[in-house]
């Protein structure tokens, strides 16, 4: 009796505490005139639109306009120079609900919302990776524009610097940067190269993945974790990199 | 190239955050005087903080240029840090105001100087460093050829004068360019006149908004056509208000933008927003990447982007896949009065920021002079839509012999990049530029932001109305704080009323000299009785 007792008591206990660390999203229901995920995809651009989402990861705020990368579970939301105090830029952390009332806009094929304001709201989620790595060169990619994603088993190509030598990253996409500049790198798989990039608003020089970045060798199989951030076609901000499983 | 646009919210957000921004209140460092000699004993450290276009050439040539310097002078050592964008070096150096940690030297513009200056003797003015007979420029003592002042183009040096002296040298200069599908042009029918003015712009960018049957725009058989395309609405608002007359500012800061001209060329811009005919930078995205895919009629751009425009541009942000074929035309930007042309005058100057020890800003001073000299004039020149900025560079051998060499090839010879610098070489006198004053930055932010706010809300589908542009000037005069740059231009700042702690010692100043009066007094009267 003790025994199937306690097996019960672990049971609820594990069942109680995969809902709390996970997901309010998984039963979020949207408030009063917020969009769904999908309305938000089918809203015109230039159109006013209103989302509750969550954030994943802060790149930059000055001077009271913040960029936010948020997700919920059935979507991300790219939040461009959102109005933000310092006060209120320091409350968001991964997982904080926002309620988000802004203007969505495309810029040169990134889906995002801008002249965006926000209120923090009670609730949490911090999204899983997806793996996207069968979707790349598929129209089924863009689909999960600005979601976190992974990339697993890509091969370090080599890049050509200033004076023609193959490098494993650039600082800028032409090599005319410096430290704490973005990072360049080009990663292949099944044949086909994809350009990756190291946001340093991002993830500036002091983070473990620029290090990694700065320490990869051409041909080396990597895993990589990131924003699958668009400009001109897919180009992820990467925040992880380890060797390929 | 997405760099740029992460940086859009520096350049917005910064020039109203430090327009008025206090370098005020920190002792400041004593007045800058040119020592006797330069000491060679010692060794200098000093930080060049310079700006490049994402260009790795440009990159190079400041290697060089430095590696250059210091075989010249072995006991000076450049350090380099690159930036991509002007308005983000802007910040940096207010942030390191306040810590004295400024840069030596950095490259700038003089509107930013001016916020700079509000500090004491942060910036070092050069008029002494100039005619300095040993190390100013063409001095006796100078370890390379470096020009005199009389061949720096005279009316770049001026653009480096505020409140008459000099505080910074020019570095290279641009002005902006349309840059045109001809091909489109008269494939709808039109000649490209010898003069473009906006009319003409106008009319064309509408005639290419017509669809054929299947829905894609006739003229490109694509699903995108945005027939002009501006790059900075900053440039485009105040160039429109040059060429008309209209008010922008005064010299001294008195803010005359919120006018009628304003508001008509707002309602232009909105009229042709509503058709799709126009768009900006800001809201699409780079006018070369639309132009080179056969997506844009007319953009424009500065001349030191030329590198970035027409079917074989060298340097591109869209997939080879997506260039299209056309004949590329590089003209000066539309005009209303083409006998009478107006553009701006734009591109990186140099200032050197004061040090506690004369000698470090000497070293400073050597290293600013020597990038005027011919070999980077004419190389960092040649990466872009850049003219040099000293006769003694345009007038060389080496310069003439690359301009005479247009199209010999896409890289270096790239005929849309030589056509650009030639376009400015040929309108050096029809170029201006903006009074600079404290807060001047802010105005120049402000004038574009009213056509990106105009082209939003048009895109959005709000009323857009002369009630409207009331609201608009409001909004932006508060957004970029406009009224206290005019009320300190005019000396008139209400500073609010006095704290209370000031009351107070005035309140007691007060009573000790009524009190010493009125002893004072006493000890006449004293007397007088005494006298009696």
């Amino acid at each position: 009796m003790k025994k199937i007792l306690a097996f019960i008591l672990a049971a609820v206990m594990a069942l109680s505490l995969v809902a709390c660390g996970d997901n309010a999203a998984d039963t979020d229901e949207k408030s009063e005139g917020v969009m769904t995920y999908d309305e938000y995809v089918a809203a015109d651009l230039d159109s006013q639109v209103v989302v509750e989402t969550y954030v994943q990861a802060k790149q930059s705020w000055w001077e009271d306009k913040a960029t936010v990368y948020t997700q919920d579970k059935d979507g991300a939301y790219f939040l461009y120079n959102m109005a933000c105090s310092q006060e209120d830029y320091d409350k968001l952390t991964p997982g904080t609900k926002i309620k988000v009332t802004g203007y969505k806009s495309e810029w040169s094929g990134e889906v995002e919302i801008i002249d965006a304001t926000f209120e923090i709201l009670e609730g949490n989620y911090v999204a899983e990776p997806l793996d996207v790595t069968a979707m790349l060169g598929t129209d089924d990619l863009i689909k999960h524009q600005n979601e976190l994603v992974t990339f697993k088993g890509m091969t370090v190509e080599a890049s050509q610097d200033a004076d023609g030598n193959d490098v494993a990253f650039l600082y800028n996409d032409d090599g005319s940067g410096q430290d704490g500049s973005d990072l360049y790198f080009k990663v292949s798989l099944n044949g086909v190269t994809y350009t990756f990039t190291v946001e340093s608003y991002l993830c500036d020089n002091t983070t473990e993945v620029y290090s990694a970045v700065k320490n990869l060798k051409i041909g080396d199989k990597i895993d990589l974790e990131g924003f699958l951030y668009w400009y001109n076609g897919v180009n992820p901000h990467i925040t992880s990199v380890s060797a390929a499983a | 190239m997405r760099l740029l646009k992460k940086l859009a919210a520096f350049a917005l957000a910064g020039a109203v955050a430090v327009s008025l921004c206090g370098c005020h209140g920190s002792r400041g460092l004593d007045e800058f005087e040119v020592p006797e000699e330069f000491d060679e004993s010692r060794d200098y450290e000093i930080t060049f903080w310079a700006k490049n276009d994402t260009n790795v050439t440009q990159t190079r040539i400041y290697e060089k240029a430095i590696a250059d310097f210091q075989k010249l002078y072995p006991n000076v050592t450049v350090n380099l840090r690159l930036y991509t964008d002007y308005s983000r070096i802007y910040n940096d150096v207010i942030t390191n105001i306040s810590t004295n940690t400024t840069p030596n030297v950095c490259i700038t513009y003089p509107d930013h100087i001016a916020t700079y200056k509000t500090g004491t003797n942060v910036v070092v003015p050069l008029d002494e460093l100039f005619d300095d007979e040993k190390f100013g420029l063409g001095g006796s003592e100078v370890r390379f050829d470096s020009p005199a002042k009389d061949e720096i183009i005279p009316k770049f040096l001026e653009e480096c004068s505020l409140d008459g002296a000099h505080y910074a040298l020019p570095f290279m200069r641009s002005t902006e360019a349309c840059y045109i599908n001809k091909t489109y042009v008269e494939k709808l029918g039109y000649t490209l006149p010898e003069k473009l003015t906006w009319d003409f712009v106008w009319e064309v960018s509408e005639a290419a908004m017509k669809k054929s049957p299947d829905g894609n725009f006739a003229v490109n058989g694509q699903k995108v056509m945005i027939p002009f395309i501006y790059k900075s609405t900053d440039n485009m608002m105040i160039q429109m208000l040059r060429q008309k007359n209209a008010g922008y500012s005064t010299d001294s800061g008195e803010i005359l933008i919120f006018n009628d001209d304003t508001r008509d060329i707002l309602k232009t811009v909105s009229e042709h927003v509503a058709t799709g005919a126009f768009s900006t930078f800001q809201i699409s995205s780079y006018p070369g990447n639309f132009l080179n895919a056969g997506q844009c009629i007319f953009a424009i751009d500065s001349t030191a982007g030329a590198t970035w425009m027409g079917s074989d541009a060298p340097l591109s942000d869209i997939h080879e896949s997506s260039f299209v074929d056309f004949e590329t035309e590089v003209m000066p930007i539309p005009q209303f009065d083409p006998d009478n042309p107006a553009m701006i005058s734009q591109g990186p100057s140099v200032c050197i920021f004061n040090k506690s020890d004369p000698q470090e800003v000497l070293a400073s001073w050597l290293f600013a002079q020597y990038l005027l000299t011919n070999g980077v004039q004419t190389a960092y020149s040649q990466t872009e839509g850049y003219v040099p900025v000293t006769s003694k560079a345009q007038n060389s051998d080496e310069y003439k012999d690359y301009l005479s060499r247009m199209g010999e090839d896409n890289e270096l010879h790239y005929d849309v990049k030589l056509k650009a610098s030639k376009l400015l070489l040929e309108h050096t006198s029809d170029t201006f530029v903006t009074p600079v004053f404290n807060g001047s930055a802010s105005l120049r932010s402000a004038a574009g932001q009213l056509i990106e706010n105009t082209a939003k809300s048009v895109r959005r589908h709000e009323t857009v109305d002369d009630e409207y542009f009331d609201k608009l000037y409001d909004d932006i005069t508060s957004l970029y704080r406009l009224d206290s740059i005019r009320n300190t231009s005019s000396g008139k700042q209400d500073l609010g009323e006095l704290p209370v702690t000031a009351k107070l010692l005035l309140l007691s100043l007060a009573i000790a000299w009524a009190a010493i009066g009125a002893t004072f007094l006493a000890e006449r009267l004293k007397k007088r009785r005494k006298g009696k």
